[in-house]
């Protein structure tokens, strides 16, 4: 890993750390609650502030989760180069799909 | 001197290059004997053709690091009643490195990665300047000094899980050196250092798995010195000195 990797994956740990602590309190929340999903649908579609939260917590979960996977392919897959760079950023970019998708579910209206 | 009532140890020594194989002996038990000591019996008294590398004996050159039941070990200074298992030891070449033969590794990529983390002195001054005064009580001095009694022994580099998973990885030794160098309020050539322990198989691909620490025979944290280089590097890029 090099240093500007390294900037990235510690960066979007630090952006994730409070981001996943407010996730588990709105976790928390909704449960002991008992939220259904309506009522939950009905907090979130068409809230910019949930897209911003979710969208930022699911970019940066890509970029850290991806470098972290670059790291394991390279020493236990053997693989580098091109092959690496593809690998990781196919995967980054299957993160980022899934999550904006699901992100997309909940907040559009 | 020699206890006859113990019984023989029974020793496995690596005979052969990458493909070797185990070869077990019989070496009698003695107080007070070192694993390097039942290494130079076999080679003296059972074995001539054993090859194996030492120096000093006493804990100083480096050179007698070898694998000790599954550990590496500095074996002058390795008791064989600390490591001995029922009796039994096992004592290979350094892990993550070439074998040369039977308990000899081949150092010179742990060597060469010394060269590649820039762990050569940079001087800043000619001899026509006067001596510079160093003061043992600033915070780099004390860092420099915490990471300058490396014997060069390898035992990190054998026993790092970095090192062993990416061919690259500069190791704890060198980037421990590379550490007391840019502490070094002499030297010159931190720019170009931090440059080079910044980019891919440098100080980033540490995993702190501090099992350089673990395993120094000098007490030595290459773990905290690779952090500082991390934190080091960090900085000279957020101030654009050095490339990401």
């Amino acid at each position: 890993m090099n240093l500007r990797l390294y900037l990235w994956q510690r960066g979007t740990a630090a952006l994730m750390a409070p981001l996943l602590l407010v996730h588990l309190a709105v976790i928390f929340y909704a449960t002991r609650q008992g939220l259904t999903a309506a009522d939950i649908l009905a907090r979130t579609r068409g809230s910019f502030a949930w897209a911003l939260f979710y969208g930022a917590f699911v970019a940066a979960a890509a970029i850290h989760a991806s470098i972290g996977l670059r790291t394991i392919l390279a020493e236990w897959g053997r693989l580098r180069g091109r092959a690496l760079d593809a690998a990781s950023v196919a995967f980054g970019a299957l993160l980022l799909i899934l999550g904006l998708r699901a992100v997309a579910a909940v907040v559009l209206p | 001197m020699s206890s006859s009532a113990a019984p023989d140890l029974s020793v496995s020594l690596w005979r052969g290059g990458t493909d070797g194989a185990y070869q077990t002996y019989a070496v009698p038990a003695r107080a007070n004997q070192t694993v390097l000591d039942v290494v130079t019996y076999v080679q003296r008294h059972l074995d001539p053709t054993l090859s194996y590398r030492f120096a000093c004996r006493v804990g100083m050159c480096g050179s007698c690091a070898m694998t000790v039941n599954g550990r590496p070990r500095w074996t002058c200074r390795t008791h064989v009643t600390k490591v001995a298992k029922g009796g039994k030891l096992k004592i290979g070449p350094l892990a993550n490195l070439p074998v040369i033969k039977d308990l000899a590794a081949d150092l010179r990529p742990f060597f060469e990665k010394w060269q590649g983390a820039k762990g050569v002195f940079a001087p800043s001054k000619t001899r026509h300047d006067p001596i510079e005064e160093i003061r043992p009580d600033t915070p780099a001095r004390q860092a420099a000094d915490a990471g300058v009694e490396c014997i060069n022994c390898a035992v990190c580099y054998a026993a790092c899980d970095t090192v062993r998973w990416n061919d690259d990885y500069l190791g704890p030794a060198a980037l421990n050196r590379a550490w007391t160098l840019v502490n070094d309020e002499r030297d010159a050539g931190n720019r170009d250092r931090l440059g080079t322990v910044a980019a891919a198989g440098g100080c980033h691909s540490c995993h702190s798995h501090q099992t350089c620490q673990e395993h120094c025979p000098q007490g030595l944290n290459p773990t905290l010195a690779i952090a500082g280089l991390k934190r080091a590097t960090v900085q000279a890029y957020l101030k654009g000195e050095i490339k990401g």
